[in-house]
């Protein structure tokens, strides 16, 4: 009836896992009851759980992003109090087969929960605001990728108070993780909340695509698009391009541990090296696919706050396309140590080294953006010069590895952990917190408080430093990565100075939610009502913050680059009197239903509860039927209630 | 890596010093220059110049092109050569007649299989100073990474497969090594020390081992294969022929090594 699930799959034994699990459901629980007490579920099931606004569904991507953010960070910090004591034959306090789970989980969640859902999130907030249209090409779909990914991440956490999580890593190579030597369900919670969260980022890259080529302003040429919307294209390409790879390589790997395959088993002809080319021909762009729109987050915040036009344009989005197209190129560089001959090393190596062009034209760009500009000392460009300086570092650390013989004594070390902590710390987190910073008044109406964004900035960065330059030495001193403990003594030293390096940077975040509570008790205070807080130069700007469900109640005209920027420029021309009707989406349950059914099924299919997973599957199947089934008549909002709305936005921005 | 004990480690190093320094030439102006622009042109600083429309210019397009493209040319050719000329499978020259190694990786502990003197070791290597190794390596059930930092590169030890890795330690001394790719909850404690031990000690040392103690068959593999963490140092005084590549072909897979849940 219940499969393989039991009650021995609570891990009552254990203290940790079940305090831990013990403070979210008593966390969950509370939440639940304040908005079951406060009456607060009408409010959120209408204009959040069921909303198709592409600013509602962003925001609720980076509210995941955050949570997870916590969660990841706690496994980080878990991981490295662990290092910092189990030297010399010390055990330190977690057992392997609990330190492997940190480990997978840590790198899962960072890369599929917080940081993908961060770039999707700030995407689908900005992208149709820039391009001056009213919403993404497929509202409806849109809700449904947020709702699969919050699916995905859900199943996740499950793992941590039923069963357990894969202890093979994050990306789960074969034969470790097939049934032979990893019989337990930790796999099968990574590939199913994998797979479900995968089909909602790749419908994702397909709305996101779809929007930029289909749905712009009128005059919005390609060349006229704000950089920020090229990145999110080009990563949109690379979801869409890449993600397929994934479900299908994870399928096969399913098919093995369900049915008995042998895709990638140690017999019956299976090729466990097959998996690995496959999960880096998705597991390359996927790099991409996070750091391209953090790129694009710093063009708009180093242009905007030098109050000056980016500099090389055309070269940005030159630079970003051919990063696109050569990430597909390069994904042996991840396994060098494979043995494969000379010739498929080097030209591997020297693929990944020509991507270093378009990236350091990027970095030369931004440069000479702050060059004969009037810089204004924000949060964002805080994080953004942190990020040029870190990120520096951290590409050339990368382009050392591309050099097969040096990858040979560098690979697996903590020097590659170093490496890619600098670049996905350095380049995609800062990006996000930028972009967090930047558009938090656009989405709310109120700036965020300026003096713990500093702090903020100012741990994580010194945090970042502390944390994984001594990595860097260690690793090159041979210690290797994903070690519960080691006997080498004066490694310990740097792994101590990394734990402190992992406190900074928990003060950091302990600044970050800080500044959001401070900031939002203080809302009053903080009014932004011209909606335009920092002198923008991109359509976002042009109109209310927050913005009104339609986004613009007359779609802007678009004459050249920076287009808000340039309207400013000119003499104010008199708003007019009349306003054609706008229809907006009616709002849908389809994305919340689709994804509880997913996350049953799902579930069911871990534990193998076969006849749940199949009343999952059929429920989902349902609400598909029944969307296409029902006749959806849009919203209006009239033409008087747009002339309303836009006169009061204008007395607002008069100074009082 | 830092103090390496042979010519490919120390190759290595050199390749590491070079690309380094070659991109700091660029690397270091990029963040100097990156501070220097934000302090000079903070919006406070009336005596910067101000130019909100400038947004292009060939001439620095070109620069800006050019030099990582120059970077990346000179660390192509250094890339191109060094992947020739340190490819793991690629014999080193010598006088010397090399000593050939089999290595299999298992969970968790590492096997080495001398089939020319027909004697084998568990968890140590003993190798003559001076005188090239040639390592095979196969894994009897997960892949693992085969590592001895001061000596040099690292190798995959795969399942059904042989990978090549040639080393050579110059100085007697005694080497660390470890497997550096995750292969399970017994990972960490999978290391193993290479003894480089003078030409003659070595020779004593094989006139001491071969026949003497137990002897490495099929039977004792499959054993071997099956009792999970094991950080003991064995030596085997006999190895049936021919064994390497059975492992190899059959990989042997190992029930009962799983952990319990």
């Amino acid at each position: 009836m219940l499969g393989k699930l039991t009650w021995q799959a609570i891990p009552f034994n254990e203290p940790l896992a079940m305090a831990a699990s013990a403070m979210i459901v008593a966390g969950i629980i509370a939440i639940l009851g304040l908005i079951t007490r406060k009456g607060w579920w009408p409010y959120l099931w209408r204009e959040w759980l069921t909303s198709v606004d592409h600013k509602r569904i962003g925001i609720m991507y980076v509210i995941l992003a955050l949570v997870l953010l916590l969660r990841g960070f706690s496994d980080a910090i878990m991981m490295r109090t662990q290092l910092a004591m189990a030297a010399g034959g010390a055990p330190g306090y977690l057992p392997p087969e609990h330190y492997d789970q940190i480990f997978s989980a840590h790198g899962t969640i960072m890369i599929f929960f917080m940081a993908m859902p961060f770039m999707i999130g700030l995407m689908n907030f900005v992208v149709p605001l820039q391009l001056g249209v009213r919403d993404v090409a497929f509202p409806v779909l849109n809700s449904i990728s947020f709702w699969l990914t919050a699916a995905g991440a859900l199943l996740v956490n499950v793992s941590l108070m039923v069963g357990e999580f894969a202890r093979t890593g994050w990306l789960a190579y074969p034969p470790l993780s097939e049934l032979a030597f990893s019989p337990g369900v930790g796999v099968d919670y990574y590939l199913w909340s994998l797979q479900i969260s995968g089909i909602g980022t790749l419908l994702a890259g397909i709305n996101m695509v779809t929007t930029i080529l289909k749905v712009r302003a009128p005059g919005m040429t390609y060349m006229r698009m704000p950089v920020f919307c090229w990145t999110a294209l080009c990563a949109s390409m690379l979801m869409v391009a890449a993600f397929p790879v994934l479900t299908a390589t994870f399928g096969m790997l399913l098919l093995d541990r369900y049915a008995g395959m042998h895709f990638f088993t140690n017999d019956g002809g299976g090729n466990f090296m097959m998996y690995v080319n496959l999960i880096w021909i998705w597991g390359h762009p996927e790099v991409y696919i996070l750091v391209l729109p953090a790129f694009g987050v710093f063009s708009e915040v180093v242009s905007t706050f030098s109050s000056k036009q980016l500099f090389g344009y055309r070269s940005m989005v030159l630079a970003t396309l051919a990063i696109c197209v050569l990430s597909f190129m390069v994904w042996l560089h991840h396994f060098f140590t494979m043995g494969a001959g000379a010739n498929v090393n080097a030209v591997f190596g020297i693929a990944s080294m020509i991507i270093a062009i378009p990236t350091g034209v990027k970095l030369f760009n931004w440069l000479f953006t702050l060059y004969r500009g009037r810089i204004r000392f924000e949060v964002p460009v805080l994080w953004t010069i942190g990020f040029m300086v870190t990120f520096a570092i951290g590409g050339m650390t990368g382009v050392l590895q591309a050099v097969p013989p040096a990858d040979f004594v560098l690979h697996n070390s903590l020097f590659l952990v170093a490496h890619f902590h600098n670049v996905i710390i350095g380049a995609v987190l800062f990006g996000a917190m930028a972009g967090y910073y930047y558009w938090f008044p656009k989405a709310f109406g109120f700036t965020l408080h300026r003096g713990l964004g500093v702090v903020s900035f100012w741990c994580w960065f010194v945090g970042f430093y502390l944390a994984f330059f001594p990595l860097y030495a260690v690793g090159l001193l041979g210690m290797t990565r994903r070690m519960q403990h080691y006997a080498d003594l004066s490694w310990q030293p740097y792994m101590i100075v990394a734990e402190v390096g992992a406190v900074v940077i928990l003060c950091g975040i302990v600044a970050t939610i800080a500044q959001l509570v401070i900031s939002i008790r203080t809302r009053d205070s903080r009014k932004d009502l011209t909606g335009d807080p920092w002198n923008g130069r991109t359509l976002e700007w042009s109109t209310a913050s927050p913005p009104p469900a339609y986004n613009f109640a007359l779609l802007p005209r678009v004459e050249s680059l920076d287009a808000f920027w340039v309207t400013k420029q000119r003499a104010a021309a008199n708003p007019p009197e009349h306003y054609p009707a706008i229809e907006v989406p009616r709002n849908s349950a389809n994305g919340f239903l689709t994804a509880f059914f997913a996350v049953v099924s799902g579930f069911a299919l871990i534990w193998h509860i076969w006849w749940l997973a199949i009343l999952g599957l059929a429920g989902a199947v349902m609400i598909l039927v029944a969307f296409g089934w029902k006749e959806r008549i849009p919203v209006d909002v009239s033409a008087e209630q747009l002339a309303e709305d836009e006169r009061n936005r204008r007395q607002g921005m008069v100074p009082a | 890596m830092l103090d390496p004990q042979g010519p490919i480690a120390s190759a290595e190093r050199m390749i590491l010093l070079n690309a380094t320094t070659i991109m700091l030439v660029v690397v270091v102006p990029v963040i100097v220059l990156t501070l220097a622009f934000a302090w000079w042109y903070r919006a406070s600083n009336t005596r910067a110049s101000y130019r909100p429309n400038w947004a292009y210019s060939g001439r620095i397009e070109l620069v800006v092109w050019s030099i990582p493209a120059m970077v990346v040319l000179l660390l192509a050719g250094v890339a191109w050569t060094s992947s020739h000329d340190l490819d793991p499978a690629r014999e080193l020259r010598s006088d010397l007649k090399s000593v050939r190694i089999e290595v299999v990786s298992l969970d968790w502990k590492w096997l080495f299989i001398y089939p020319d003197f027909q004697v084998a070791t568990l968890n140590q290597i003993v190798v003559p100073a001076g005188v090239p190794i040639e390592f095979l390596l196969t894994s009897g059930n997960v892949m693992n990474a085969f590592w001895v930092p001061q000596l040099g590169s690292q190798i995959y030890t795969m399942p059904g497969m042989t990978t090549r890795l040639n080393l050579l330690a110059e100085h007697a001394g005694d080497y660390p090594g470890l497997s550096a790719n995750f292969s399970g909850d017994g990972f960490s404690d999978m290391h193993f020390v290479v003894h480089a031990v003078p030409v003659t000690a070595f020779s004593n040392w094989l006139a001491g081992t071969q026949g003497e103690g137990m002897m490495l068959g099929a039977d004792a593999y499959s054993q071997l294969a099956r009792t999970g963490s094991d950080v003991s140092i064995k030596t085997y005084g006999s190895v049936e022929p021919g064994l390497f590549e059975r492992i190899e072909r059959e990989s042997i897979e190992s029930p009962a090594d799983q952990p319990e849940k």
